[in-house]
């Protein structure tokens, strides 16, 4: 399974080492969607600093439904769906590389993010193992839910509509974990933070398992 | 796949094979409805005249007796749809499909009116329509999952084909009460560490008239959420049956058009 799985990263990060759509396109549209908080948020009384960890996340929810999205149309062409259901590989590992290519995406991004954040929101940064940790974990259950769902909607027509309306709400407790250990690591005591980042780890792992049990059957639909 | 050109008897009305009544009601639901209604304007008579105004909450508490047995129906509606998208997903019996989407469908109507009446009640009571509750915001997010549920399952029904149709349908509709679970948990713990007992909730020690009444009005929202979804199923059932019955037709057409006698 853990081979399997492998394979599949590989396979769609050397896609994406190819292509550069998550470098030359994702990542722009997240360092954008900071500017566009900017200037909606009116950056002279001092929201931007103070909704830094939540606007950060919401970018970072935004970008990893175009992640997702990508990771399923990159199959669509020439039947990839149909090689990979009949190369025999085990779908909890093409569920788990899958899912580990999106993660691995999503972490440069945040990484682009974080820097965009730093530079222009201008917060504090403090309490940095609770950031990294919180990333970790958040992105992974990001990664592992998107992934689930990514498939339920990929093939169909109306994929791109219909993915954030079936995904947004159910990431609602990520986006709320998540933005509540920032904020204690960057502005509270950090110690405030490690539950949250727990409700994370939990989350995650749920999805994860789901995931690797319901992502055979899913894919032979798809 | 026949090419020939239409024939005049291609004119002639084909006759449709008999199939099952298309009608919802049954003597059984026509009780359960008559019931229903006298149980409403029952509710309407405690909930407005005969029960007394609360102390905190004065006369909005009426809304309570609307509002509170409406989310549990809601939730009921939920629970309903996640057994059923399971037990469909182990028998692949097109029942259990016909009633996950008739427990969707019935739910985000409760779940609407659970937000509605919480709002209007939420105005005199909170002074805002809207409030960061967790259970409003919450039982919000519910309710786009259930639209969501709805999207993918009219996609995955697109055919009306029972062999041809989807898990897809069926997962989601599986992972909606544990992600109502997951996400109302989060949204709690969200909420209580911001604010605590800003909100007058129902006097937890509610009792008489006003206890019977809310009781009252549990019951009877469950007997409409029962007959809704009874409806609900039977139409859906229909709504599987038409398919074949389009499909029977077609082919008795076609051999009209050919001049072939039907076996």
């Amino acid at each position: 399974m853990f081979r399997d799985a492998g394979l599949v990263a590989g396979k769609d990060l050397r896609i994406e080492l190819r292509s550069h759509v998550t470098t030359q396109q994702v990542a722009p549209f997240a360092i954008l969607m900071l500017i566009l908080f900017g200037v909606a948020l009116d950056p002279d009384r001092g929201i931007l600093d103070r909704a830094s960890s939540g606007l950060f996340w919401v970018a970072v929810l935004f970008c990893s439904l175009l992640a997702i999205q990508r990771a399923f149309v990159i199959e669509s062409a020439d039947g990839g769906r149909d090689s990979l259901r009949l190369s025999g590989l085990d779908p909890a590992g093409i569920f788990l590389g899958k899912a580990a290519a999106i993660f691995l995406q999503l972490l440069v991004l945040e990484v682009v993010l974080a820097v965009g954040v730093v530079v222009m929101y201008g917060p504090d940064v403090t309490g940095v193992p609770l950031l990294l940790a919180t990333c970790l974990a958040a992105t992974a259950g990001l990664a592992a839910a998107g992934t689930l769902y990514g498939v339920l909607a990929a093939g169909l027509r109306v994929r791109e509509t219909l993915l954030p309306i079936l995904l947004l709400p159910v990431l609602a407790p990520v986006l709320i974990g998540a933005t509540k250990a920032f904020e204690a690591a960057l502005g509270g005591v950090a110690a405030d933070g490690w539950p949250w980042c727990g409700l994370l780890v939990t989350f995650a792992l749920l999805y994860v398992a789901f995931g690797t049990l319901a992502f055979g059957p899913l894919l032979e639909e798809a | 796949m026949s090419s020939a050109p239409l024939s005049p008897q291609a004119e002639a009305p084909a006759r449709a094979p008999a199939r099952a009544p298309a009608t919802t009601s049954s003597p059984a639901t026509r009780v359960l409805g008559a019931l229903t209604l006298a149980g409403l304007a029952l509710l309407l008579l405690y909930a407005l005249v005969w029960s007394p105004a609360d102390r905190d909450m004065h006369d909005s508490v009426r809304l309570m007796y609307l509002h509170v047995p409406t989310a549990i129906a809601a939730y009921l509606g939920c629970a309903i749809t996640t057994v059923a998208s399971a037990m469909w997903l182990w028998r692949r019996s097109e029942g259990w499909w016909v009633l996950g989407g008739a427990a969707a469908e019935v739910a985000t109507v409760f779940t609407g009116l659970a937000l509605v009446t919480g709002s209007i009640w939420g105005r005199p009571t909170w002074g805002t329509y809207w409030q960061w509750d967790p259970r409003i915001t919450s039982t919000t997010l519910l309710f786009i999952m259930l639209i969501g549920v709805q999207a993918l399952r009219r996609i995955d029904n697109e055919g009306g084909d029972a062999a041809a149709r989807g898990v897809r349908g069926a997962v989601v509709g599986l992972l909606l009460f544990p992600n109502v679970m997951i996400v109302h948990f989060s949204v709690d713990w969200w909420r209580s560490l911001h604010q605590t007992a800003t909100i007058t909730r129902l006097d937890p020690t509610i009792e008489g008239t006003m206890l019977f009444t809310l009781m009252l009005g549990i019951v009877v929202m469950g007997m409409l959420f029962s007959w809704l979804l009874v409806h609900r199923f039977r139409v859906g059932w229909l709504e599987e049956r038409l398919g074949t019955v389009g499909l029977d037709q077609a082919i008795v057409e076609r051999r009209a058009e050919a001049g072939v006698v039907a076996p």
